[in-house]
């Protein structure tokens, strides 16, 4: 069996509607993070890690419910968000605060819940609470994460590929970073560190996805000398890629749906996210990579200038 | 002889028992959120901001080797303590049980002082200008609307059975009560010297007073306030004791030989018992000497917790602390942190994380079972696609988990969720680099090459692409181990050994399974690829 043997399909040809496909997408994106900056003030939700605050998830004996257990902790934990988790008697009981009045609120929330349920009648099964102060060193230091992985990987490129190829990388692992962001914001799904490696996780994937396509197409430039124009061996170094690059994304899937359906609630979103991320990330190797690299190509390179605009309108025809 | 099969079989098989034994001898070290156990990240507590950087680092270190003291006696398997830049300490503790006790044992100060109990005079002639420092630092307005709020009972009841006027006036005189001696108004006699009776009712506005910088300004020279440890029944109200106190200790807990805890049968109450050292012991001696008639108070932590009256003078250097009804379990805790020393500062609590045991082993068993599915799949895929080669890669990837398994535990790297979660991506990617190689082999045979020579050309082709797009990713791992914490790290360390892996069982391993089917066929005509 051999899927896209031979493929020959004109990607940059089409480049147009995947700059549409792209743009609506990112265009969404922003759409849904302003409306979420001005409904709640955050484009993106972020969890206790980030803010500070507390979370305790706790199993109950018996049978209770969000409404009950909202009447127990209005009093002592104002504000509190209880919400089902997981299994049939478990809540997860969220607070903005990680002390007030100089005791934590994780106590006080176990203190209220013994006094209505005893304390039999409950396990505390997970409690994370955070000062405010290390909520904004680790902001600090997940920001720092990402920046210096695009700086490291935009440098690593620089060094082993052309620059542009570097550049067209770093763009088109934005646009899949951009995407998958939209969804969380979107969606407001709660931002953790394991978010950030997550998020962290899709760029180191989805760079190697473009380098494996820039180095066919570096290895073809290299075989044709100045043969072909840069479109056609674009285009065909993408066909040449195409079996490996929707075969490890399909193997890459594959494990992590399987994680998404039966790793539990602690990994599901996480999960989720590197999903569509990885899915985001196939796409961009095929339809957005290339015409990056084309378009700095064009802009960039004087030498080429004259060409390639006829370039274009040729392979355009050929469709 | 590396370049032989022979030669890289054994090198294969070298790794692969390096890997299994050493799984098999280190097992895997589970994280906190896998095993269940409290991460604590705790700090010196400064909240005047009087500290120079230099004090705070010197009293973290202090600090840093009392809670080891204190960890140890408590008895925690491989408990870890360490300090995070000049300022910070981390404590993890595996599969603790009782949280809040061992967040106590960590934190409480257990600063134990031994003070002379002063004559009540000299703060009553003080009271008034002590009064008039509360209210210049609260203003007028405020102590009423107190005042007002935490009398709506007395209020009602004029109201009820007093009628209107009463009512009016009752207020009046609630009004001028508590903005002319807001503190004094509250004081009650005990009828035991240098000791003040406060409702427990007031106790939070009386504790507010008292913590007023003007409040200790105005307060008589070397005299404090503090408070008993616990509220007292006299009839059917509570009250606190409120001690007068010389602010200057004339002994400090480090003058502590043991302390042990106990049952004491004549007022049936639980005690904490303790010997002074030689040098302690005299100076008790001589100060119960001097001070025969006089109450010396017991201070831990800023609470009196008795004030004996001295009879006689006093010598062999022994005493207890009274804890009341208190369960012989927090007198043992007690006792553990006495004779560990004190703290340097109060430390803050500034992240907590704890997860229980069976939230724990849930994550492991829905990690076992979403991997097992996820390999499965993989396995499927690739034997489906590349046929005999597929099972090549397979075989590879086996070598690949046992590898990273064994490196796991060779690096004694924490097994986290995360890292359970890139454990499993890390399958799915680590295929890649085979599925790289055998679309290249296919396009050198569909270019009409020999099987041989597509198996070279494949290979070397490939080369360029593995190696960087390895390198990007692992770049990625690195620095989130740099910038990340705890189960993040776990994360960027599964990773790490995955690509490494990876590398080697995709390449070196495939290479070699290859090499060895071309061998035992002299004459290649077709490859399952």
């Amino acid at each position: 069996m051999r899927l896209f043997a031979n493929a020959n399909f004109d990607f940059l040809g089409h480049r147009r509607a995947a700059y549409a496909a792209s743009g609506a997408a990112i265009a969404l994106s922003i759409i849904a993070a302003l409306f979420w900056q001005f409904n709640k003030g955050s484009w993106l939700n972020y969890g206790v890690d980030f803010t500070g605050g507390t979370i305790v998830q706790v199993e109950f004996r018996q049978e209770t419910s969000v409404g009950e257990l909202r009447e127990t902790l209005g009093a002592v934990v104002p504000g509190a968000e209880i919400t089902r988790f997981g299994a049939e008697n478990e809540y997860l009981v969220r607070a903005s605060d990680f002390a007030e009045g100089g005791r934590e609120v994780g106590a006080v929330i176990v203190e209220a819940l013994t006094g209505r349920y005893g304390a039999d009648g409950f396990t505390v099964t997970r409690t994370e609470a955070v000062g405010p102060k290390i909520g904004g060193e680790l902001q600090q230091r997940a920001l720092l994460a990402i920046l210096l992985s695009f700086a490291g990987i935009l440098a690593y490129l620089a060094i082993r590929f052309e620059w542009r190829f570097g550049v067209a990388a770093v763009v088109a692992v934005a646009h899949d970073i951009l995407v998958t962001l939209g969804m969380i914001s979107a969606f407001q799904m709660e931002v953790l560190l394991p978010t950030v490696a997550a998020v962290l996780t899709i760029v180191g994937y989805s760079i190697n996805d473009k380098i494996i396509v820039f180095d066919r197409a570096r290895e073809n430039l290299k075989k044709s000398g100045r043969r072909e124009d840069l479109v056609t061996i674009l285009n065909r170094s993408v066909n040449e890629t195409l079996p490996r690059t929707v075969m490890t994304s399909v193997t890459t899937l594959v494990t992590l749906f399987a994680l998404f359906v039966l790793g539990g609630e602690m990994v599901r979103d996480i999960a989720l996210i590197m999903f569509v991320g990885i899915l985001v990330g196939t796409y961009s190797s095929i339809f957005v990579a290339s015409p990056a690299l084309l378009v700095i190509t064009e802009r960039w390179k004087p030498q080429q200038k004259s060409g390639a605009p006829a370039r274009t309108v040729r392979t355009g025809a050929a469709v | 002889m590396v370049g032989t099969v022979k030669g890289r079989i054994l090198v294969i098989l070298a790794v692969m028992a390096t890997a299994g034994w050493n799984l098999y001898t280190n097992g895997l070290k589970l994280g906190l959120d896998l095993q269940g156990g409290m991460h604590l990240a705790l700090e010196v507590s400064d909240p005047d901001g009087t500290f120079t950087p230099e004090a705070r680092a010197d009293a973290t270190d202090q600090a840093l080797k009392i809670i080891r003291t204190r960890i140890d006696e408590f008895g925690v398997e491989e408990p870890l303590i360490q300090k995070v830049g000049s300022d910070r300490i981390i404590v993890e503790l595996a599969g603790i049980t009782d949280e809040e006790r061992a967040k106590d044992v960590i934190r409480q100060t257990a600063y134990l002082e031994f003070k002379l109990v002063k004559s009540e005079e000299e703060l009553i002639a003080a009271l008034p200008r002590i009064d008039r420092a509360i209210v210049q630092a609260l203003g007028e307005e405020a102590l009423t609307d107190r005042a007002r709020a935490e009398r709506p009972g007395e209020a009602i009841e004029q109201l009820l059975w007093g009628g209107q006027d009463t009512a009016q006036q009752r207020e009046a005189e609630v009004d001028s009560i508590a903005s002319a001696r807001p503190l004094s108004a509250l004081l009650l006699q005990s009828g035991s010297e240098g000791e003040f009776l406060v409702a427990e009712s007031d106790f939070a506005t009386v504790d507010r007073f008292l913590s007023l910088p003007e409040v200790r300004q105005a307060m008589p020279r070397n005299t404090e306030l503090l408070w008993g440890s616990e509220p007292r029944g006299r009839g059917a109200q509570l009250y606190r004791s409120l001690y007068v106190l010389e602010s200057r200790p004339f002994m400090t807990g480090e003058v502590l030989e043991s302390a042990a805890a106990g049952r004491d049968p004549q007022f049936n109450q639980t005690i904490v018992s303790f010997e002074l050292n030689r040098t302690g012991a005299r100076t008790f001696e001589r100060v119960t000497a001097q001070h025969v008639g006089d109450r010396i108070a017991i201070v831990l932590d800023n609470r009196v917790y008795s004030a004996p009256v001295v009879n006689e003078r006093i010598a062999g250097g022994r005493g207890q602390i009274e804890l009341g009804q208190a369960p012989l379990q927090e007198a043992n805790d007690l006792a553990l942190v006495l004779r560990a020393g004190a703290l340097p500062a109060p430390l803050d609590i500034i992240e907590e994380r704890t997860v229980g045991p069976s939230l724990g082993a849930d994550s492991i068993a829905k990690g076992k079972i979403a991997g097992i599915v996820g390999v499965a799949l993989v396995v499927v895929i690739m034997i489906a696609y590349y046929r005999f080669a597929g099972v090549l890669a397979v075989l590879a990837l086996g070598v690949y988990a046992l590898i990273v398994l064994g490196g796991m535990a060779t690096l004694n790297a924490t097994l986290t969720a995360p890292g359970i979660a890139g454990l499993i991506l890390s399958i799915g990617m680590a295929v890649d680099a085979n599925v790289l190689i055998f679309e290249r082999i296919r396009e050198e045979l569909a270019a009409g090459r020999s099987v041989r020579m597509a198996v070279d050309e494949g290979f070397s082709n490939a080369m360029s692409a593995i190696v960087d797009s390895n390198i990007t990713t692992l770049m990625t791992a690195l620095i989130l181990f740099e910038v990340g914490t705890g189960p993040v790290r776990g994360f960027a360390v599964t990773l790490s050994i995955g690509i490494i892996a990876s590398f080697f069982s995709a390449v070196y391993v495939t290479r070699t399974l290859f090499l060895l089917y071309l061998q035992r066929k002299r004459t290649v005509e077709a490859i399952s690829i």
